[in-house]
Formats: structure tokens, sequence, C-alpha cells
């Protein structure tokens, strides 16, 4: 255990083994973080509560294609030697379903309660990719550093500690190079592992990193080390799928009449698949949840989608009632007019939306084709 | 409530949300203190805040509210007036969906709760501060039916102010003479110096006015287009066409504003649903200038 001048400064980076991780999963639970990292799960990695290094899904990998996502067991026992699985970060700081406040009716009226965010769990997050970081910080400037600041979010947020890994492989539905928000992890976390055979090189971040890290024992790391970790990064720069990142913009929003909207229309089912697995789609509705007698009554925020027919319902009907009209808008939302609202892109090139679309549409292409290029 | 006094407690109207709330999931607790019919389906609800908060609120004329019915839902009205009398604040509204129709089964005395306000309202500072005293800003309201709404407050304030602008005309166009909104305002308004047209769709008996849509009305006005300065509320192919029929006078597309509509479920920007374009309606309008939105309002289904 180290003092706070003998700490690692942020910057610098410490070697930690494979059971110093153990030890620090165990420091974060005793710190009364939820700890939340990769599990296997229904055939997948999904993200849920993890207890130890045990929980974690050592020597698996996944394989994806568009439309196409399989676990496959790895040569070695790495714990993070897979890409991306259909959850991200979203679900945890901006819940699929969390309650926006409480209406009671006495003999004055209604009384609402909204939530001020002072219950929502601290969670600390193990194995957040550099495109998770990105989506990360295009949901901050959505949900709290716009005109409002959603108090669920924002509580939810401050209260996280981030552990990053960086990728050492990536999946042919990648494309986070070409969007600049990947491979490496480059900021936006506390922590930041790189995988090696028998451990990890810890990068500190934050000083809310180097105060964790200085929990459990690390040892000095070695330039040899140092170059192993750079090598095993290399691995994720080959990707295959690359998205036109300087062009987009102006190509889905100056082409709103072009006849490939029609023609991605016949291909898309509207099932929603790519806004609930998308890590920025932020798109919800809210519910009354009452109770028998209608005297307490919660409004619940569940997570919606652009593609839902009465997504855009107004007396009288929907305003995009075709496919091409809802794909469009999520289209040119994410890689368009997401710049004007938000300063940035709304993609960050994790693939999700190409590996878990049903029939494997994949808007970097759909982008080449609004283009007028070949596909 | 026959006369309701449109003036609101704060500096009314600069193009700015100058109230955020602290949370957005706040709401007011809030009673209705009288209905006035309007006509079939459409009434005016005069809702009193109740809770502690209650001091705060303040409105722009075109902000809209979220009138919360626990256990039904929200609806986004726009502020149609406050009355000083009652402490009310005015919302007409059309009996069109589950909220609404539960409000209309509330009645008098009903209880309910508000969240708001929200939005951007009309430009009624930049109008006054571009309207020189030499060359003052004539301002057109035109307006199809409930729409007159979103419009009373902004018409009230120019009345006001009307010794700083020019020519004040009102062209207002419903479906029937009988469904006119405020009928007796119309008056009022012709009386105190607003140019008032009226047009109808459909004949009703004793009815000697003009047949004909909104855009119709433009033909005749007689124009200062490079000092004017057009609000317009109403459906969307109306707001539309009554500006393309404005910009063919020669009325600058930038001095064209209209209030939009749309699904709105959270009311700040977070839920997605009111989107236009690049635009949040919720957020960055409803208020919107016409040369900004015009690239969206022409394309189906965007």
């Amino acid at each position: 255990m180290s003092g706070p001048d003998t700490q690692t400064p942020v910057g610098a980076s410490v070697f930690l083994s494979l059971s110093g991780l153990d030890d620090l999963i165990r420091s974060l639970k005793q710190s009364g973080y939820e700890v939340v990292g990769p599990t296997l799960r229904q055939g997948a990695i999904c993200y849920d509560r993890i207890h130890a290094v045990q929980d974690l899904p050592r020597g698996w990998t996944d394989r994806q294609e568009p439309g196409h996502y399989r676990l496959e067991r790895r040569e070695d026992d790495a714990c993070f030697g897979y890409v991306v699985g259909p959850q991200s970060w979203k679900q945890f700081l901006f819940p699929p379903m969390s309650t926006v406040s409480l209406a009671e009716l006495s003999t004055d009226g209604w009384r609402v309660t909204a939530n001020d965010g002072a219950n929502e769990p601290r969670f600390a997050f193990l194995g957040v990719r550099a495109c998770e970081l990105a989506a990360i910080a295009i949901q901050d400037r959505v949900f709290q550093q716009a005109a409002y600041t959603d108090p669920i979010y924002a509580a939810r947020r401050e209260r996280a500690l981030l552990i990053a890994v960086n990728c050492t492989q990536a999946a042919p539905t990648c494309f986070c190079e070409s969007m600049h928000t990947g491979p490496r992890c480059s900021s936006g976390f506390d922590l930041a592992l790189t995988e090696l055979d028998d451990g990890f090189i810890v990068e500190v971040g934050s000083q809310r990193g180097a105060t964790l890290i200085a929990t459990v024992a690390t040892v000095g790391v070695t330039d040899e080390q140092l170059q192993w970790a750079e090598e095993r990064r290399s691995g994720a720069r080959k990707q295959q799928r690359q998205m036109p990142r300087e062009t987009a913009r102006d190509t889905v929003l100056g082409n709103l009449q072009h006849p490939r909207w029609s023609e991605v229309a016949e291909r898309c089912l509207s099932c929603t698949n790519c806004t609930q697995v998308c890590p920025t789609c932020f798109c919800s509705s809210v519910h009354e949840v009452t109770d028998l007698d209608m005297t307490r009554v919660e409004r619940e925020r569940v997570w919606d989608s652009c593609f839902n027919l009465e997504f855009s319902y107004m007396n009288g009907g929907a305003v995009r009632n075709s496919i091409r009209s809802r794909y469009r808008q999520w289209l040119t939302h994410k890689l368009g007019s997401w710049h004007e609202q938000f300063g940035t892109s709304g993609c960050v090139g994790c693939g999700r939306c190409i590996t878990w679309c049903p029939v494997g549409i994949d808007l970097t292409e759909e982008v080449v084709a609004l283009a007028g290029g070949s596909t | 409530m026959t006369t309701p006094n449109a003036e609101c407690r704060s500096t009314s109207g600069c193009h700015v949300s100058t109230v955020t709330p602290a949370n957005p999931w706040a709401a007011h607790s809030a009673e209705i203190v009288a209905i006035e019919p309007d006509y079939a389906g459409v009434a005016t609800y005069c809702l009193r805040l109740t809770d502690p908060a209650r001091a705060a609120y303040t409105c722009q004329p075109g902000q809209f509210n979220m009138l919360y019915l626990p256990g039904v839902g929200e609806s986004a009205i726009s502020v149609s007036g406050y009355d000083a009398a009652s402490d009310a604040w005015l919302h007409t509204v059309r009996t069109a969906g589950q909220v609404t129709g539960a409000l209309e089964r509330l009645g008098p005395g009903g209880k309910l709760a508000l969240r708001g306000p929200f939005g951007v309202g009309w430009p009624l500072m930049e109008i006054l501060s571009t309207s020189a005293s030499d060359a003052p800003r004539d301002l057109i309201f035109a307006v199809g039916g409930i729409g007159l709404a979103p419009l009373r407050m902004a018409i009230e304030w120019s009345i006001r102010e009307r010794a700083k602008l020019g020519r004040l005309t009102l062209l207002y166009g419903a479906r029937t003479p009988s469904t006119r909104l405020y009928p007796a305002q119309l008056d009022d308004w012709r009386q105190q110096g607003i140019d008032v047209l009226t047009t109808v769709d459909r004949f009703e008996p004793g009815w000697t006015g003009q047949i004909g849509v909104v855009p119709d009305l433009i033909e005749r006005l007689k124009l200062r287009p490079d000092r004017t300065t057009v609000l317009t509320c109403g459906p969307e192919v109306m707001m539309r066409y009554t500006a393309r029929g404005l910009i063919a006078r020669g009325v600058d597309p930038s001095d064209i504003w209209l209030s939009m509509e749309r699904n709105m479920q959270c009311a700040v920007g977070f839920c997605g649903h009111c989107q236009l374009g690049p635009t949040f309606i919720c957020k960055d309008g409803p208020v919107f200038r016409y040369d900004r939105l015009a690239p969206y309002l022409d394309i189906e289904d965007l």
C-alpha cells in the first residue's frame, strides 16, 4: 500500500499481475462500487456485475460479420480477448428503464418529486474500449452539456470509475480508426489496461485512477513490456471497414432525396436493433406506472427508437410513415445533424449496428452509395 | 375569463429561453380554476399553480408547458395568456388524445401537474430593437385555427407596444365562422387598431366575410416588405404557403417566424421525438426563423 506521495502519477504506467486485477476488483467493491465488466451470457459477451477475475470471459473471443456474431475459444486465456458485444456502457449510464419522477395525490392535489439522482448507483466499469470512451463523451454532450442536464445520467456519470482496456484485435465490423475514436484509449479513463500474457500494463489517466491503483500491489514496467504492449495494440489497427469521416456529414444531408434510401428501405426491417446496440443513440419515451387506486404514479423513461412508427406520432398520424424516412432519419441524424446539435458525429465506429442488423445493413456501405460510389 | 390579461410577469418576449429549471423532470402542482369553452372540442383551461415553487414561474409568449395528468401522461400545450385576477395561466386545448381527453373530464377544481415553461418564444425583443422611430416595424400575424393560441400573448404585447410599432395586421383563417377562436377578442383587437382580416374554409349562414385560405389574404395586403415581420402559427402546410406568398411579395425570409409542432415527451432535447433536421422543436423552437427551417419543411416525411 503506497501513500499519496508514492502514487503513480497521471500519465505513467505500472505492471499489474492477473491476481493484482483480482485485488483491484475486490478493492473497488470494498470502496462501495458496483463493479461491471464483461461476462459470458446467452452466447455473447455481455456487461454484468462481476466479483472476481473468474467472472471474465477468459479464453473466449467473438467472430463478427454483418448480421453475424459467434463466440469462439481462443488459443490463450486472455481476459479481454474479444472486441465488443451487443451491449455498451450506455445501459448503465442511461438505463433502458429509469424512474424520472413520482407523483402522489393528496387532498391538496398532485405533488411531484423529480428524481434528483441522489440514489443512483456508483459503478466501476472494467473493460471500456476506446470507441466506448468516445461514445460516453458523446452522451455527456447530449445529457449534460446541452441546455439541460439529465439528473439521472449526470449522477451515474459523475460517480462512475472507468477502467479502459486497449483493443488488441479488431472485428471485421470495426471502423474506429477511420472515425478517429480508437483503437488506442487516449483520454477519458481513470485507468487503461493493455493485456499481456502474464498481466497488464496499467496507464494512469486521472487522480482517481492513481488513488485506486495505489491500493493494490504493482511493479514498475520494463521497456520490453511497453514494447510488447505496443505490438499487441497494433493488432487492433488492422481494420477492414472505414467511414469517409470528413465527407459523411455532407453526403447524408446533401442527398435527402437519393434513390438509395428507397433501396435500403427494401432491406431494412425497421426492427430497431441498430438503435438499441448503438452506444450513443439516446431516444426514449416516458410511460406512466400507477398503483391500483391511481394516487401514486411513477414516470418511467424507457429506450425508444426512431425506427418505431409511433415514435413520430402526432395528432392525425405519424410524421415518418415509411421505413425509407425512418432509416433516413437515423442515418442523417447519426452522421449528419448530430454535428450541428452536439458538435460531433454520433458514430464512434464500433460496428455494432452492422453486426446486430439481422439483414447485415452496413452504414459505411450506405454512405459510399449515397455519395454515388460503387459498393 | 372574458378578457384575459396576457401580460407576462417577466420582461415579455426576448428570443431566448430564460428559465432553465435545475431538474427538467420537476413539475409544479396545478389546479383548474376555470374552463372557458371556445367551440366544440376546444376550450381554454385556466390553471393556477399551487406548489411552493410557483412564485418562480413565468413564461414568454410562444413558450409551452407540459400539462401532466399523472397516470395518463403529458401533453405539450402553448401558453395562451395570463389572468391576473385568478393568477391563472391560460392554455387553449383541442381535445384530441388521451391526455387532453382526461383533462376535459377533470372539470373545474381538477388537479394536475405542469412542467415548464419550455422552448423559445416569439422574437419580440428583437422586433422592438429593430423598430426605428422613423421606420417602425409592421407586424403581420398569420394564423390558422387554434394557432391563434400561441400567438395571443404576442398580439396583446404588440398592442401594448404599439407606439413603437408600425401597422399591425392579423390574418386569421378558420374552418368555419363558428370555429374562430376568441371571437370577442378579434373584435377588441380590431377596435384597438389591429387590421383583422378573417377567412373561413366553409360558409355558414350569416357569414358575409371572406371564404378561402390564409395565403389568399396576402394578395390584397398593403405591404411595406422591407420593414415587415411576420409571426405565423397554424397547420404546417398553411405556414409554408403563407411564407411563400409573403416572400413573393418581397418579405425577407429571415423576417418570417413560425411555430412548429411535433411529438414531444421530454421537452428538453433528451427524448429525440421532436427532431426536424438538426433541430429539436422543443428546445430550439417551437418558434423558428423561417429561413433556418425552410430547407427541411419541403421534404416529405422528414
